[in-house]
């Protein structure tokens, strides 16, 4: 009986330990292709998100990517996009005309340029903590150790106390351990042909690589609908119950059959 | 003594007191001086460096008014009407003004009188002292008529004709005076008597409202200052409820006990009462500063003004809903606008181009947009539903040369280097054609047309590349990267 007492309250230790720097409620946004939101149970409205480019040139697809989950959780409510200068310099400005091509209003964005990962950290907080923005999108330059379990967990403390969902892509860098309530890895993915095999509707392949409620490891391959404002099947098979993954290139395989993607998930896991 | 070169002889320029005592005056030639006291010390005249030590001790003066001027190369005029309870009446005021010069070792004659024509005249050809009512004019009576300061001509002509004090002067009708002695002898009386008030010109705008506070003990640490400047900021927005206004620009002064002074600006993006926000904005701008508030010794004086403020309905307190967002997001703003600078901080603002590198401009986003753009404000192009995006979601600027070919030329492109990187493109729509826009540019030579592609290569990454100038012309036709599609 008495050990039994312990337990329950270490457990319940344990569960106010866990509870420091994750979300204060239950608040989810989904990502409006059913197959990914029944595999996800909603992703976090107050908490923090983390999406990695898998190479330098897929920058703006994670961009992309992290742009349409901003317009999902946000809605109307105004964006503050935090951009450290080397991203910028290495990938491209930000273009404010390419915003309204993606369904989001650049008006309600204030961009803030930064120069060390440091400043962007604090401009964060500071944005996200305020409540006066429905989301925060902050852009990281490579790796750091700025970036620590710490920074990120402050970050989504920060979300929750003023109930705003941040996201963190990362350019350049490889995933590391964070207090992230998720973590993607994106690239660029062929798109379906429009007529005379034009270019078509924003396309990428997305890699979920953790989630904190459990979820496993997935990919997809994810086309953004801009006048609905939602993510949907995509690529050249979409359409098709079972997408193949044809186009995407040797780096990407299904994490199932991964094993060395799935050694580094149970890595992070144990730090996250 | 100073010396400095009049036509050609050298004069004394200034001497001080022991100098005069000896019977030396400005204007005399060094021979003559040399002649009378052998043994006198002698520099040269730098009108400059006076000019700079005056210009120092008027910044330094700002701590007992906001309204302080230079008066000639030699003195300095103070407006201190409502402030002299701050130092404990106006004989404080004095003392305080007259121990503040002897302790940078400048010799003072101070005089305190209704106008400032005519505590110019009684520091300069009277006792100095303070004066008011009846002494003033009695005093001011009993000044010599040099103290009208015209010219040598005219004071000679009103001593010839027997009038050697103002009272002289005072007691007769003002019209035989300018019609014997000219208009500006008239007008100098009158203004030198008190009967026509001049307000002095003070050397920085007068700010709107300004708060002060003289501190005992001089103050050092962060705290102590930003706890007087939350002191000064609430008694200012009250003064600010009261006039219907909210400050956009808050300028706290720091006065050094050593004479230094240091001011710093904070701006709003939209007018605003509210002290602790305004507050936030000091710490982060203090925290930040590229040249530290160094106290020295200590501050024992404080400022705070609002320098700029806008209509602000007054509102209840305490009956306020929660703040709307807008709001927030303008607090937000400024605050980081406070810390990272104006420049860092922006918006997007479309403007009617197609030319792409003109047709999105970021401003500071502390500007509000209303006051900022130039006319009609241009809406964001509403994108065609079944497009998809046309413009990319990032661009180089300025455009990136990239290798590129196409089977036949002038046809769209197969492949392209760029960053050592060979893209092999797969989907190709284009050509775009934008034109550059000659109607802005008439001296600088105009760029070639552009014929833009949207290109998407089998790793399926999107780009927006473009030909410069045509085939068959000269120069020859030249890739460019110009964007990335998300």
């Amino acid at each position: 009986m008495r050990s039994d007492r312990k337990i329950e309250a270490l457990r319940q230790h344990l569960k106010t330990l866990e509870a420091a720097g994750h979300p204060v409620d239950d608040a989810r946004f989904d990502l409006g292709l059913e197959a990914a939101d029944r595999h996800l149970g909603g992703l976090a409205t107050h908490g923090l998100h983390e999406v990695y480019a898998a190479t330098t040139p897929d920058a703006t697809a994670a961009l992309g990517f992290a742009l349409g989950l901003v317009r999902r959780t946000a809605g109307d409510r105004p964006v503050v996009w935090g951009v450290q200068a080397m991203a910028e310099l290495e990938t491209g400005r930000i273009y404010g005309a390419g915003l309204r091509e993606l369904g989001l209003d650049p008006g309600r964005l204030v961009l803030v340029r930064v120069k060390e990962t440091k400043e962007l950290l604090a401009a964060g907080e500071e944005a996200l903590a305020g409540g006066a923005v429905g989301a925060v999108l902050l852009t990281a330059w490579g790796e750091s150790k700025v970036l620590s379990l710490t920074a990120t967990r402050r970050l989504s403390m920060a979300a929750g106390q003023g109930r705003a969902t941040a996201l963190l892509t990362r350019l350049a860098a490889q995933p590391q351990p964070s207090a992230a309530e998720t973590r993607w890895r994106i690239r660029g993915a062929l798109s379906r042909a429009l007529e005379a095999e034009a270019p078509g509707h924003p396309t990428y392949a997305v890699e979920l690589l953790r989630h904190r409620l459990g979820a496993q490891p997935r990919s997809w391959i994810m086309e953004w609908d801009r006048e609905r404002g939602v993510f949907e099947q995509g690529g050249q098979n979409a359409g098709h119950e079972q997408p193949q993954r044809p186009a995407l290139s040797g780096g990407l395989v299904s994490p199932a059959a991964d094993r060395s993607a799935e050694a580094r998930g149970e890595g992070l896991r144990r730090y996250g | 003594m100073l010396v400095e070169k009049v036509k050609g002889a050298l004069r004394l320029a200034a001497a001080n007191g022991s100098a005069l005592a000896l019977g030396l005056s400005p204007g005399m030639t060094l021979a003559d001086a040399r002649a009378r006291a052998p043994d006198i010390r002698v520099e040269p005249h730098r009108p400059e460096a006076d000019t700079a030590l005056l210009r120092r001790v008027l910044l330094d003066f700002g701590r007992f008014t906001p309204m302080a001027a230079t008066d000639g190369p030699d003195g300095l005029a103070l407006d201190v009407t409502g402030c002299a309870h701050l130092f404990g009446g106006e004989e404080g005021l004095i003392r305080a003004v007259g121990a503040r010069a002897e302790g940078v070792g400048l010799a003072t004659r101070l005089a305190l009188a209704g106008t400032p024509e005519a505590a110019r005249a009684l520091a300069r050809f009277g006792p100095g002292g303070i004066y008011q009512g009846e002494d003033q004019s009695q005093a001011l009576r009993r000044l010599p008529v040099a103290a009208l300061e015209v010219s040598d001509k005219e004071i000679q002509a009103l001593s010839r004709a027997g009038l050697k004090t103002l009272a002289h002067l005072a007691d007769r009708p003002t019209a035989p005076i300018a019609a014997r002695f000219g208009a500006a002898a008239a007008t100098r009386l009158n203004r030198v008597l008190g009967r026509e008030d001049v307000r002095i010109r003070p050397e920085r705008p007068v700010p709107l409202i300004s708060v002060d506070r003289v501190l005992v003990e001089p103050i050092t640490e962060t705290p102590d200052i930003e706890a007087v400047i939350g002191d000064l900021l609430v008694e200012a927005m009250d003064r600010l409820d009261l006039r219907g206004q909210g400050g956009r620009a808050f300028q706290a002064g720091f006065f050094r006990l050593d004479g230094e002074v240091r001011h710093i600006t904070v701006r709003t993006g939209r007018p605003s009462r509210d002290a602790a926000a305004v507050l936030r904005l000091f710490r982060e701008r203090l925290a930040n500063l590229a040249r530290p508030l160094e106290p020295g010794f200590g501050f024992d004086q404080m400022r705070l003004s609002v320098t700029v403020a806008d209509r602000l309905a007054s509102r209840q307190r305490g009956f306020e809903a929660a703040p709307s967002t807008a709001e927030d997001l303008g607090r937000l703003i400024d605050r980081l606008t406070a810390r990272l600078g104006p420049e860092a901080v922006s918006r997007f603002e479309p403007i009617e181009s197609h030319w792409p590198e003109r047709a999105v401009r970021l401003i500071p986003a502390a500007h509000p947009p209303a006051a900022h753009s130039l006319g009609e404000i241009v809406a964001w192009p509403e994108p065609d539903p079944a497009d998809p995006p046309l413009r990319p979601l990032q661009i180089f600027d300025p455009p990136q040369p990239v290798l590129a070919t196409a089977e036949v030329p002038d046809h769209p492109p197969n492949r392209f280097i760029w960053r050592r990187v060979d893209h092999r493109l797969v989907r190709v729509e284009g050509p775009e054609r934008l034109a550059p826009e000659w109607w802005r540019r008439v001296q600088a030579p105009l760029e070639p047309t552009r014929d833009y592609y949207r290109v998407e290569d089998q790793e399926g990454r999107r780009f927006w590349l473009f030909r410069s100038g045509f085939y068959g012309e000269e120069p020859a036709p030249r890739w460019f990267l110009h964007g990335v599609f998300a």
